[in-house]
């Protein structure tokens, strides 16, 4: 697998409706659904919210098999974690072999915990998919400007930010290009022990880090030529403007944290 | 003459299985002859630094066969990385590769790599620095404090320390000026000649080309269209035009010449070339 196919917080560019959401709401549907998704209990809940989930996938058009993808480098933690609730799960055991005994109880929130897991890094990475990095931090800078008032540099956050993520493409497809020119000069970055491996490291990261200072400069530079000095005052090319389908996503929202709410009276464990 | 490397039927997909999936080469059959200077020539995106880095074994063919010397060079690890020496490639902007303390440290890092003893290392640094006309004096400088165009000998002279049967250049003289245009050429060239190298130079720049290669070929959309000695692929001059190409400036000069009814010769495409058909054409005007 070559570096450029990592997925892990990408942008994948369409056209809809979910792609075309103001990423305020998008912003807010998120953090409302993990609301749900931690205030959630009893098996209606969760069954709600894996098919909320599923539907926005739907519209969003995003493939499944980028989200499969997704959820490869977490797979061990969502693993370690349910092993542990399903060993140390106080209850009445079913199975008991020396200190090791499962309980029903132990299954059950195993089974929540991965549910829980799964269903927060999908619905944070549709996020990710159908926001660009830029309408992202866009987004945020709007969403968190009442902290000015408490002089948070939200703007120059923000712009950190945004500066950040667009740059982490140019790093990867820079990182693979100077391994393809290192390795043929021979340079070997799989084999050997964790020293030699660490060592063959430093033909890679000087030049790393050289071409990203070098890129910070440049960028200050051309910056400073268009004139930047801050959030002050500063207008923007694309103005944020909530629609009849954002304030729809956010009473959706709202809609599944009261559901989840309602369930926890239900089912109150 | 006879095949040093061969492709056949290679493709190249990047991504596969992403929205970003693209094919860059549809099973190209390609070949460089021992000994040649041959040149590779396509727009950016056309293919051409996909096709190069199957060369040696950097990227691997989603299908078809890679063969150094009549082998496939993916048959075992070991040839993979041996084939990696025995064709060396510099990079676009290679001198962004430099890591070491000194220019001589950087040089060896290939000669190391392939396991050589320190004598055959030191030797090889020298000899390459030589072809890169870079002074004993610069070998112990930090490759940092040293211009862009002596940045790039350095990163050049890294390639040829591993005296690789075949180089592939990736458009060596990009963004240099017309005098560092013309050494780094000219240093290729003696390569060239003292180690009767196989020279594979990419670029896009017609002028360039035309005046140093032997033989063509050209990539577009991830196919070759044509492959001959520049007379024979300028004589495509229309098609040329259509991927966005075109021919040198002094072509399409005679190419117009002749098309307004002067009795020329127009498949000239150097300057030399070019003074040599407008002498003979003078000189023939003024016999009748």
């Amino acid at each position: 697998m070559a570096l450029k196919d990592i997925t892990l917080g990408q942008y994948f560019p369409g056209s809809s409706p979910i792609h075309k959401m103001d990423p305020r709401s998008k912003i807010l549907f998120t953090v409302l659904y993990i609301v749900a998704l931690f205030t959630a209990k009893g098996p209606l809940a969760y069954v709600v919210l894996i098919a909320a989930l599923g539907v926005c996938v739907a519209v969003s058009k995003v493939r499944l098999q980028s989200l499969v993808r997704g959820m490869k480098p977490v797979m061990i933690i969502i693993l370690i974690t349910a092993v542990l609730n399903i060993f140390y799960t106080p209850g009445d055991p079913i199975w008991q072999w020396g200190f090791l005994k499962i309980t029903a109880e132990g299954i059950w929130a195993a089974i929540y915990m991965v549910l829980r897991i799964t269903l927060l890094i999908n619905c944070t990475f549709l996020l990710t998919y159908t926001t660009s990095p830029i309408m992202l931090t866009d987004g945020l800078e709007k969403l968190l400007g009442p902290l000015k008032k408490i002089h948070v540099p939200v703007h120059e956050l923000a712009m950190m930010m945004s500066i950040a993520l667009r740059f982490i493409p140019t790093l990867i497809e820079e990182t693979d290009k100077i391994m393809s020119a290192q390795k043929a000069r021979g340079a070997d970055f799989d084999s050997g022990n964790l020293f030699q491996k660490a060592k063959a490291l430093v033909p890679l990261l000087v030049p790393l880090f050289i071409s990203a200072f070098r890129r910070a400069d440049e960028l200050a530079v051309a910056m400073e030529c268009r004139c930047y000095h801050g959030g002050e005052g500063r207008t923007r090319m694309r103005q944020l403007k909530f629609e009849r389908r954002d304030i729809a996503a956010l009473l959706f929202g709202a809609a599944l944290v009261a559901l989840a709410l309602l369930c926890r009276q239900l089912w109150p464990a | 003459m006879n095949a040093i490397i061969q492709t056949e039927k290679l493709s190249h997909v990047y991504s596969v299985g992403t929205p970003f999936e693209h094919s860059a080469l549809a099973d190209v059959d390609f070949t460089a002859y021992r000994g040649e200077y041959l040149g590779i020539i396509g727009r950016t995106g056309s293919g051409k630094s996909t096709l190069i880095q199957h060369l040696n074994g950097l990227l691997k063919p989603t299908s078809g066969r890679v063969l150094y010397e009549g082998q496939d060079i993916w048959e075992s690890k070991e040839r993979t990385r041996q084939t990696r020496f025995n064709v060396g490639l510099v990079f676009q902007y290679p001198e962004y590769q430099l890591f070491e303390e000194t220019v001589y440290k950087d040089i060896s890092f290939g000669p190391k790599n392939m396991g050589l003893d320190e004598k055959e290392v030191d030797r090889r640094v020298r000899d390459a620095a030589a072809f890169v006309g870079l002074s004993d004096q610069v070998l112990q400088q930090s490759p940092f404090e040293l211009s862009g165009g002596q940045k790039r000998r350095v990163a050049i002279a890294g390639v040829i320390a591993m005296e690789p049967s075949v180089l592939v250049l990736d458009e060596p003289t990009a963004g240099l000026d017309p005098v560092g245009v013309e050494s780094i050429l000219s240093n290729i060239r003696d390569y060239h000649e003292a180690k009767n190298a196989t020279i594979i130079l990419v670029s896009h720049s017609m002028e360039e080309v035309a005046r140093t290669v032997d033989r063509l070929v050209v990539v577009s959309k991830g196919k070759i269209p044509f492959t001959g000695t520049p007379r024979e692929v300028f004589a495509h001059g229309d098609e040329l035009e259509a991927m966005g190409l075109g021919v040198p400036q002094v072509t399409r000069v005679f190419h117009r010449l002749k098309a307004l009814g002067v009795d020329i010769d127009p498949s000239v495409y150097t300057i030399e070339q070019a003074r040599a058909a407008v002498r003979g054409y003078l000189a023939r005007k003024g016999a009748k």
